[in-house]
């Protein structure tokens, strides 16, 4: 007989709670241009070492440096800056609205929104984004109407989605943005089959899976993985890393892994982090590996590194998990005020434009909001009829259910 | 005695259960720290430390799979699934595995596990928070279903559940958490506090599976309820004036038939009521159960009243509810019957 050792259960924790002082220190940020970028067609097995690393474009300085900057000209830069505000303004009206109980619940993209908008410009008419609840940049920047996606999250009666969809839970095949579901990863393997569809067509379509790093856990994530390392499927695996699933950090989903790049590595996937919160990297590395689907080399692994900087939805406090500073703690800074900067850095915008834009941008968003409210909110005005529930369950309407609808008095 | 709400009651009924035996093991999403985001595990971690309360992954097969193991191993897991909505990826591994570990081992492994799931809607969560799954699991054998209608039974049963050698799922009504509910979503809220069945134990006691109690005791008609329905059916009662017998069934599963048929043969009608779609749910086995045995005493068919046989929508969510008007409407019209 021998002493076995006595065994422990490790179960992973932040490194601060509430009452903690935030600490970022050991997540290591690599300078600025500091990360080779390879041709598109590179082995895999020659790039394993960034997924583990961060590629970023804009300096301390605001200044693009390195081999992954110069992927946007001046005006491009200018158009995301405003997709940027746009979809940050258009959250406080929202959050505020349903404060005021105009809608049921609301979910914000506050130090996100360089992920969605930069990674839209990397997309061609046709594509499809397979999101979450937390890319309505892509709608945004890909001039999807913003009165729309208000009427949805009003459910009133120009709401797109009759009624029948929690709020911000959009759905455009024409703005390429699959239906979201409010279950977390089923999205994830449907990219790899669209992508797969478009390769079985000989067409020229690709497509984007999106999912947060909590939901990487599921086993969705790993089935689309196996999928799309196994069929080279023309697609971009996106993983989302803001740090926070409602109040689980992301080690509990990463576990010994070290990144959540580093998951693609065992699919054989060529597989990069990014800088999330730099508009310049976040579009230069959605365009390498949207080249790599589109030239047929195959899917790629893309992991975003950023903060979820508001709560997960109107339904959770963050305080109560988190400490209060610890967005301010974060290393990686502001999307919107780092591309600002760079802006002026380069001599096209000032701060003077600057506030007179966030101005005109209000002036949008509000405008669209009173079109919207015109239709109705949640609860007055003009809402979906009771007919909608009915519609849609079928192609057409089984006999059973026109029963039911009779019966409802509809 | 203590008052608590229905979330609070849960709790007490793993708190006593963890603390009673060191073999109770509770983990979920969001579970550990945060305490659930219903806070139906508040406080657990830091009680009993974080090995017997913890975050799980984002990944319910996962969740499951390791209760099942941890049960097989001599652990009584009592897990959480967020929203009933987000079982589906875990029902292999409740239905080819928790389900059947004792018959096919021949009770050599056997899996005492307890799944806890917020059911139901009421709270504007759209199709995928506000969903009743009962029928998909009362269909599958060797599963047991629970599902409480207020804080006193919820403790009781929970406890029953976290006790019992076989896997239960647990299934929690979440418009009831926080009050009785009547389906009068246009009146204030109320609160367990004024409500006899707020009244619950701070210790250990047991209300056994497999039992229904007659909530309100009438002779015109039996309502079948259970859930957030037990509540619209008795103020549909109180209402129309008709003088329903309505029973909580309590469990689905095993199900207390004798109380169903001793009341039916009373009083000659029987509706079936409950949230969860019509077509193939548990009202159709209900229905055909009466039939079978009461049929000699029924005056008028069987009728259910249940959600649409649409997904549960958003904006629409209060002309899905089968709520006291519908319930009210056929009752009278089961009466003219």
């Amino acid at each position: 007989m021998t002493d076995g050792q006595r065994l422990s259960l490790h179960v992973p924790e932040p490194e601060v709670r509430p009452g903690g002082k935030p600490d970022f220190s050991n997540v290591p940020i690599p300078k600025a241009g500091s990360v080779r970028r390879p041709d598109v067609d590179v082995d895999p097995k020659e790039i394993r070492d960034l997924a583990y690393s961060i590629i970023r474009v804009l300096d301390r300085e605001g200044e693009a440096v390195g081999p992954w900057a110069g992927s946007l000209t001046s005006e491009e830069l200018m158009e995301g800056l405003k997709h940027m505000m746009l979809l940050r303004v258009f959250d406080q009206r929202m959050l505020m609205a349903q404060r005021q109980g105009k809608t049921s619940f609301y979910m914000q993209h506050l130090g996100e929104e360089a992920v969605s908008c930069a990674f839209r410009k990397a997309l061609l008419p046709g594509d499809m984004n397979f999101p979450t609840y937390r890319q309505a940049g892509l709608l945004i920047a890909g001039g999807y109407p913003m009165v729309e996606m208000m009427n949805q999250i009003y459910s009133n009666d120009a709401d797109p989605l009759k009624g029948r969809q929690l709020p911000i839970m959009y759905s455009s095949k024409e703005f390429g943005f699959f239906t979201i579901s409010g279950n977390l990863a089923t999205q994830y393997v449907q990219a790899v089959g669209w992508a797969m569809a478009s390769a079985i067509k000989n067409d020229t379509k690709i497509a984007a899976a999106w999912i947060g790093d909590g939901s990487t856990a599921e086993s969705d994530f790993h089935s689309a993985l196996v999928f799309a390392s196994t069929y080279r499927a023309p697609v971009v695996l996106n993983v989302v890393n803001n740090q926070w699933a409602i109040s689980t950090f992301q080690g509990v989903a990463r576990g010994g892994s070290g990144t959540f790049a580093a998951r693609g590595l065992g699919y054989g996937l060529p597989s990069l982090r990014v800088d999330g919160n730099d508009y310049l990297a976040v579009h230069a590395v959605a365009k390498w590996a949207a080249e790599r689907a589109r030239r047929n080399i195959g899917p790629t692994l893309v992991e975003y590194v950023t903060y979820r900087v508001g709560a997960h939805s109107t339904s959770d406090d963050p305080s109560a998990y988190r400490p209060k500073e610890e967005s301010e703690a974060w290393p990686l800074g502001d999307p919107v005020i780092r591309l600002k900067n760079h802006l002026i850095r380069i001599g096209t915008w000032s701060e003077e434009r600057h506030k007179q834009m966030e101005a005109e941008i209000r002036d949008t968003v509000v405008a669209a909001q009173k079109e919207a409210e015109r239709h109705g909110t949640l609860h007055s005005g003009g809402r979906p009829s009771m007919r909608d529930m009915f519609e849609g369950v079928y192609a057409e309407m089984p006999p059973h259910l026109k029963r039911q609808r009779q019966q409802a008095g509809v | 005695m203590p008052r608590m709400t229905m979330i609070e009651a849960i709790r007490s009924a793993m708190d006593v259960s963890m603390e009673r035996d060191g073999d109770v093991v509770v983990f979920g999403e969001d579970v550990g720290y945060f305490g659930g985001v219903f806070r139906g595990t508040q406080g657990l971690q830091q009680k009993y430390g974080k090995t017997r309360c913890f975050d799980a992954p984002i990944n319910e097969s996962g969740i499951v799979g390791a209760a099942i193991g941890m049960a097989a191993y001599g652990l009584k897991p009592c897990v959480e699934i967020q929203f009933a909505d987000y079982m589906y990826p875990a029902y292999d591994q409740l239905t080819q595995e928790a389900a059947r570990l004792r018959y096919r081992s021949n009770g050599d492994f056997t899996c005492g596990i307890t799944v806890r799931m917020p059911t139901g809607g009421g709270i504007f969560g759209g199709q995928t928070h506000s969903q009743s799954p009962e029928a998909l699991f009362t269909h599958v054998c060797g599963l047991q279903v629970v599902v409480p209608s207020n804080p006193y039974d919820a403790k009781g049963l929970l406890i029953a559940s976290i006790e019992n050698p076989d896997p239960v799922i647990f299934l929690e009504p979440k418009r009831l958490y926080n009050g009785p509910f009547d389906g009068h979503h246009d009146r204030p809220v109320t609160s367990w506090a004024g409500h006899p069945l707020g009244e619950v134990p701070a210790e250990h006691y047991v209300v056994p599976l497999g039992k229904a109690v007659v909530r309100r005791p009438g002779s015109a008609v039996t309502v079948l309820a259970y859930g957030t329905m037990v509540h619209v059916a008795e103020a549909t009662a109180q209402e129309t004036g008709i003088d329903a017998e309505v029973i909580d069934l309590r469990t689905l599963m095993p199900l207390d038939l004798d109380t169903i048929v001793t009341s039916v043969k009373k009083t000659g009608r029987c509706m079936v009521v409950h949230e969860a779609t019509l077509t193939s749910g548990f009202g159709a086995e209900l229905a055909a159960l009466v039939q079978e045995h009461c049929f000699y005493h029924l005056e008028a068919p069987v009728i259910r009243v249940a959600g649409w046989d649409t997904p549960y929508p958003h904006a629409q969510e209060w002309d899905y509810f089968p709520g006291p008007a519908r319930v009210g409407r056929a009752l009278r019209d089961m009466m003219e019957a």
